[in-house]
């Protein structure tokens, strides 16, 4: 029996009239590589809030690391990583310095961020990059830096937002190496993008129009559902009716 | 209690990453202290003042020369008609018209009496007010000169007169600069304090990185704490930088009790800190947040008795001072730096300002929020 680290029930998010997640419920397993797609404006944004705890739910349940979104958002803090689609660690302060910022604010011991921090530089190749200010760094690497700190802290689940938009299939490649290094390790990768072949490497995905799930399986299982050679197709298939756009 | 050890860490290191702030904190106040106690002066001079003189008499002469030599009023004009004087006046070229009738003389020795014209621009009220009192006190002062030259002494000493001898305390030579290096260090301490603290929470938000730290278990008053104590710290700095170039250029020591003057400071901080925090909180854009600061700053400053004094101000808008932070910080500035006023004194001060402490920033914390 799998068990659920992630598990929400007819989670609903409004803005007035506007429901911007409508109802969704799903289940993420540990380690598993979740893909959580979605055309622009199909809520996959809100929903990830939610399950973070920058957002409070209109309605519906989950349940994050065991902890309840309504009551224990601090605790699911301590559980989870987070990197949002906006690249945001501090640009004017060093690599070296943003990753013992963010392992201090976690708790984690001095030691253990000294260790982390070196382990953490020479696998991202930034060792002549580890004393100079962020600003400076291309994207490809910023990406790479943020997911590192967002499991710095080794938490069970971490949860990305588009995190390899805008940059080069090689550095996409790459950062889907830290991803797998990371599922490995028993992180649960919560993640959503716009590149189909990303969705390809995923366990399972589910697909959002509209502020809904209208579909989740494994890529495998929903290209045979749907007679697609790819789940480029799965995707158009079922965005193309969609009423929301950016 | 950890987590506030690496804010403060992170805090600094930006802070002392940032030149133009860093500039700031040392620019404003050597600048502000230099510039405007020497320039925003209230002391009304350079009175320009046309003369037309009908009588061409020796007494009208000795009349002006006394006017002119008194160094309030420069003589640009000396003209034959009131018409030609007047239009100086249009012309901004005068602020004054004395008309000096003619047969001045002659009614000044044989009639004892003689009425002279002085018409004021009045545009700018204070100096049309006080270039008038001045001009009326001159020729006062010359009248009775003049009467000592042709009366007999024995009618002059009948007139009873009242003397009146004044001293000016905690001022001696009602010097400006005095009253107002103080007010300026109130302010100072009022702009770094409130804008600082606003910006600096407010880059964060537009910046995403907030939301980096919304994410982790980080408690709410830690972050806040951690943003609070640097400018905190700093403003205290820049009152240091302030009390220094204010003793180095104007001599100014406090007569009162330094630690008293940082006590209060250090609780007033707290007061500013906590709206521009309470700001931030309203605030998505720094733009937002720099106009709102700007709002409050010029109430604050025009209603804070630094330019003009709060018990000459109309009864509602002294209720309103009462409710500006500013007004307190620049009272007690002058009462413990000029007065020497002791802790007693600023005790009712030193209460509202706490209350404003107090009150500022749990209004701030109940609206900072980690999520929405």
């Amino acid at each position: 029996m799998k068990e659920a680290v992630i598990k929400t029930e007819n989670l609903t998010k409004r803005f007035g009239d506007f429901i911007a997640t409508n109802a969704i419920t799903l289940e993420v397993y540990t380690g598993e590589i979740f893909g959580f797609l979605g055309a622009n404006g199909a809520g996959k944004t809100t929903a990830m809030r939610m399950l973070c705890g920058l957002s409070i739910p209109s309605s519906g349940n989950a349940v994050i690391a065991g902890y309840d979104v309504y009551r224990e958002t601090e605790k699911i803090k301590k559980n989870i990583g987070y990197m949002s689609q906006k690249f945001s660690l501090y640009e004017d302060l060093t690599v070296l310095e943003n990753i013992r910022f963010f392992g201090g604010i976690y708790g984690l011991p001095d030691d253990e961020i000294a260790r982390k921090s070196d382990e953490l530089i020479n696998q991202l190749g930034l060792q002549n990059e580890a004393k100079k200010l962020v600003s400076g760094l291309p994207l490809g690497w910023k990406q790479k830096l943020s997911f590192s700190v967002a499991v710095l802290h080794q938490p069970k689940i971490v949860f990305l937002d588009e995190p390899t938009g805008g940059v080069d299939p090689v550095t996409r490649r790459q950062f889907w190496d830290l991803i797998y290094d990371a599922a490995e390790k028993g992180v649960t990768v919560f993640v959503t993008t716009h590149y189909m072949d990303e969705a390809e490497y995923c366990n399972r995905v589910s697909i959002m129009v509209d502020g809904r799930i209208e579909a989740l399986d494994t890529p495998h299982n929903l290209k045979k559902k749907f007679s697609a050679s790819s789940m480029d197709e799965v995707f158009y298939q079922l965005a193309r009716g969609a009423k929301r756009a950016d | 209690m950890r987590a506030i050890k690496f804010l403060l860490q992170k805090e600094f290191r930006q802070i002392f990453r940032n030149r133009s702030i860093l500039a700031m904190i040392l620019v404003m106040p050597v600048m502000q202290l230099l510039i405007l106690p020497l320039a925003a002066n209230y002391e009304v001079k350079n009175i320009y003042l046309a003369v037309v003189d009908h009588d061409h008499s020796s007494y009208s002469q000795k009349m002006i020369e006394k006017i002119t030599s008194s160094g309030y009023f420069r003589l640009t004009g000396y003209n034959n008609s009131y018409q030609e004087a007047f239009r100086l006046i249009e012309s901004d070229d005068a602020d004054v018209v004395l008309e000096i009738p003619s047969g001045f003389e002659r009614n000044l020795i044989r009639e004892d009496e003689q009425k002279l014209l002085i018409a004021v621009n009045a545009i700018n009220g204070v100096k049309a007010n006080l270039g008038s009192a001045y001009l009326a006190t001159i020729i006062r002062n010359y009248n009775q000169d003049i009467r000592i030259d042709f009366m007999q002494a024995g009618r002059f000493n009948d007139i009873p007169t009242i003397k009146v001898t004044s001293s000016n305390w905690f001022n001696p030579n009602l010097n400006y600069r005095v009253y107002m290096v103080p007010g300026i260090l109130a302010v100072l301490v009022t702009m770094i304090g409130g804008f600082l603290t606003a910006l600096n929470i407010v880059k964060e938000k537009e910046a995403g990185t907030i939301e980096q730290i919304n994410v982790t278990p980080i408690r709410k008053h830690h972050f806040i704490l951690g943003k609070l104590i640097p400018f905190w710290i700093l403003g205290n700095i820049v009152f240091t930088i302030g009390l220094l170039v204010s003793w180095l250029i104007y001599g100014i020591v406090p007569v009162g009790n330094l630690a008293l003057l940082y006590g209060f400071v250090s609780i007033y901080l707290l007061a500013v800190l906590g709206l521009g925090l309470l700001v931030s909180t309203f605030c998505d854009t720094q733009q937002q947040a720099m106009f709102i600061m700007f709002f409050f700053m010029m109430i604050f400053i025009l209603l804070g008795g630094l330019f003009t004094a709060i018990d000459s101000m109309p009864e509602w808008a002294q209720v309103i001072t009462r409710f500006n932070p500013v007004s307190y910080l620049i009272a007690v500035m002058r009462m413990v730096i000029l007065k020497g006023s002791t802790f007693r004194d600023v005790l009712p001060h030193l209460g509202i300002i706490a209350l404003f402490a107090i009150g500022l920033n749990s209004w701030a914390i109940l609206n900072y929020k980690k999520a929405n």
